[in-house]
């Protein structure tokens, strides 16, 4: 029954995608597509950043490292991929789809065991030490792509044909890994082994006390967050003809952070609204253009000294609306 | 052998201007245990500054006599002056308001302040890298099969000077003594009478002082100059301080020195691709061998 129900609500999550995908096909302009994918792949980046710098307290501003390794990953054994994949099923939509979404797994999984590498040794190193850590790989990862001579080095990584690689990407499938991975995020964060991670964000050492594995879920949350951001680079690439090492450079782990920053470090409904939030704004500043970095560099600075918690602190919006219709009982209640 | 020389030359001349920048990184750490990451676009600010003092005082008219030394100097004092202002405002705008807040929000501060900086100058100077003055007219010479400038020289000569000078301040003045005092333990620094804050700005001054000298050194050594520069030279030198053991000022200018000597012989031997992931590299060996830095010494956690 309950395994029924479950396939009803993703058949009608799906048909709703579907639905919503076909007409912004038709209806909206270009460029609109464009922010809304990029603000489903945000929040893709934004949820899974948030399990091991929010959820976990682990602070890592080096994801896009693992974002450049999903979506080369994706990208290169996409392309290598496809005709396989053709001469089994035939061209068309099928085989795209299959193709498509069988290389952000392999993408996912390279960024996955890439966090699994860096997470493993860093791990051990706390706070500030572990932000510049995770900076530092995330530069070494970049530098290795920009000498890579089979991906294209600084140049980038275009495919194999001048056309550059195939535009998969669509609103049908970023929103549904989009909806896919924060239903994960969000199990694993209210599940006994979200709690834990908790524990080691409030106080680590009294986890440890109370026979918590802390070395093996940090690692653990570390690298899921890092495939998440690897599943994020891989709709990125496809969204694009062709992705370079400069895509993936200091400034967009900075933005990652951002996002989770307004959203509020802990809340995974904040790293959702922070994250549409970043795509909608640095879009709409365009406008403005060479002062667009500027004001966004300034908004961060006022939100630090005004709300340093963030649009949500560390709430859920689902518990947030619930506290609002039954004022009789305490806020705290239901998902934090 | 001769390459030897010249790569270890070379790499102490770069080394000395990381190590300049590095000891602004650890003094503000060691005070406030914050990752100053707008340090770095101080250090660019301050390369900026002596720029335009350079045209403002003429540069251009030395081209055969070279520029009179007295006015070189002027230069970089006014480059760390301006610096130093900059420093104290963005600690009293930015950094004061939420010296009490949990740790990474004054973190995240920093790389908004850095962030903001940046773009600021790309708005103010330009992207575009621009030619160094030559406050110093360059002359080779070689000395046992290695060619000397006197450009490299005079860099590692004034950044030790610096370093010097910096030493007895700490050492020898109130306000260095405080600066220690502070460092060591900050509410019972107060409790002494001591003006914690004024100490703070005081700290954040002089750290940024010597990055606009560095700046001014690095504008010599490589010529160019862009409102970006910071970033990665900035992360080089706090990997620097990371290796000599944040906090420790000797162990910073150790630091700058051995990552300027590191990134000169990857290049040198290895490859030039690589120069710039080394200093990453030798970041988190020290990371996980001996967190605390070559210098450092370690802190038992208090639960």
């Amino acid at each position: 029954m309950q395994l029924l129900r479950r396939l009803a609500i993703a058949t009608a999550i799906g048909l709703v995608l579907f639905g919503v995908g076909a007409w912004l096909q038709d209806g909206v302009i270009e460029y609109v597509q464009r922010i809304v994918l990029l603000a489903g792949i945000n929040v893709i980046l934004a949820v899974g950043l948030n399990l091991i710098n929010g959820t976990t307290g682990q602070f890592s501003i080096g994801h896009a490292g693992f974002m450049a390794v999903g979506a080369y990953g994706a990208a290169f054994f996409g392309v290598k991929l496809a005709p396989v994949v053709q001469r089994l099923v035939g061209v068309g939509s099928v085989a795209d789809a299959i193709t498509f979404n069988v290389a952000l797994l392999i993408g996912a999984s390279l960024a996955g065991v890439t966090g699994l590498l860096v997470g493993a040794p860093s791990l051990r190193l706390r706070g500030d030490y572990l932000a510049v850590v995770t900076l530092g790989f995330g530069e070494i990862i970049r530098i290795s792509f920009n000498n890579a001579q089979f991906l294209g080095a600084a140049t980038g990584y275009f495919g194999d044909t001048p056309a550059g690689l195939p535009a998969y990407t669509s609103f049908f499938w970023v929103y549904a890994w989009t909806v896919a991975i924060v239903i994960l995020i969000w199990n694993l964060t209210f599940s006994q082994t979200g709690r834990s991670l908790s524990a080691i964000r409030e106080d680590e050492i009294a986890a440890e006390a109370m026979a918590t594995p802390t070395t093996r879920l940090k690692v653990l949350a570390f690298s899921l967050s890092a495939a998440t951001a690897g599943i994020a680079g891989g709709l990125f690439a496809y969204m694009q003809s062709g992705i370079r090492p400069e895509d993936f450079r200091f400034d967009k782990s900075i933005d990652m952070v951002v996002m989770i920053i307004i959203g509020g470090l802990g809340s995974i409904s904040g790293a959702v609204v922070g994250g549409i939030f970043v795509a909608v704004t640095l879009e709409l500043m365009r406008d403005l253009q060479q002062y667009r970095l500027v004001m966004y560099a300034l908004l961060l600075i006022i939100i630090m000294l005004v709300r340093p918690e963030g649009l949500l602190g560390s709430r859920e919006l689902p518990a947030l609306v619930r506290a609002r219709f039954s004022r009789a009982k305490a806020a705290g209640q239901g998902p934090r | 052998m001769s390459t030897l020389l010249q790569q270890i030359l070379n790499g102490l001349s770069l080394g000395s201007i990381y190590a300049l920048i590095a000891l602004g990184y650890t003094m503000v750490y060691g005070i406030l245990k914050l990752i100053n990451f707008a340090h770095g676009e101080v250090f660019m600010i301050g390369a900026y500054a002596g720029y335009f003092a350079a045209l403002g005082l003429g540069v251009e008219r030395y081209t055969d006599a070279g520029f009179p030394l007295y006015l070189a100097i002027l230069v970089l004092v006014f480059a760390m002056a301006v610096a130093a202002l900059l420093g104290a405002s963005i600690e009293f705008l930015a950094y004061r308001p939420v010296r009490s807040a949990p740790r990474l929000t004054p973190l995240i501060t920093a790389i908004g302040v850095s962030l903001f900086l940046q773009n600021a100058a790309m708005l103010a100077f330009t992207p575009n890298p621009r030619p160094y003055p030559a406050i110093l007219k360059e002359v080779r010479f070689e000395l046992g099969g290695v060619i000397v400038t006197n450009v490299k020289l005079t860099i590692f000569v004034v950044a030790i000077a610096l370093m010097v000078g910096l030493n007895a301040f700490i050492q020898r003045t109130w306000t260095g003594k405080a600066m220690r005092a502070v460092s060591t333990n900050i509410d019972a620094a107060r409790l002494m009478g001591i003006d914690t804050d004024r100490i703070i700005r005081a700290t954040f001054a002089v750290g940024s002082a010597l990055a606009a000298a560095g700046g001014i050194l690095f504008g010599l050594d490589q010529i160019t100059i862009n409102p970006l520069m910071g970033v990665l030279t900035g992360l080089k030198a706090f990997v620097a301080a990371v290796l000599g053991g944040i906090g420790n000022i000797r162990g910073a200018v150790l630091g700058g020195l051995l990552i300027g000597l590191a990134e000169q012989m990857t290049a040198g031997y290895l490859s030039p691709d690589y120069r710039d992931a080394i200093t990453f590299v030798i970041l988190i060996i020290i990371l996980i061998l001996r967190p605390q830095g070559l210098l450092g010494v370690v802190r038992p956690e208090k639960v």
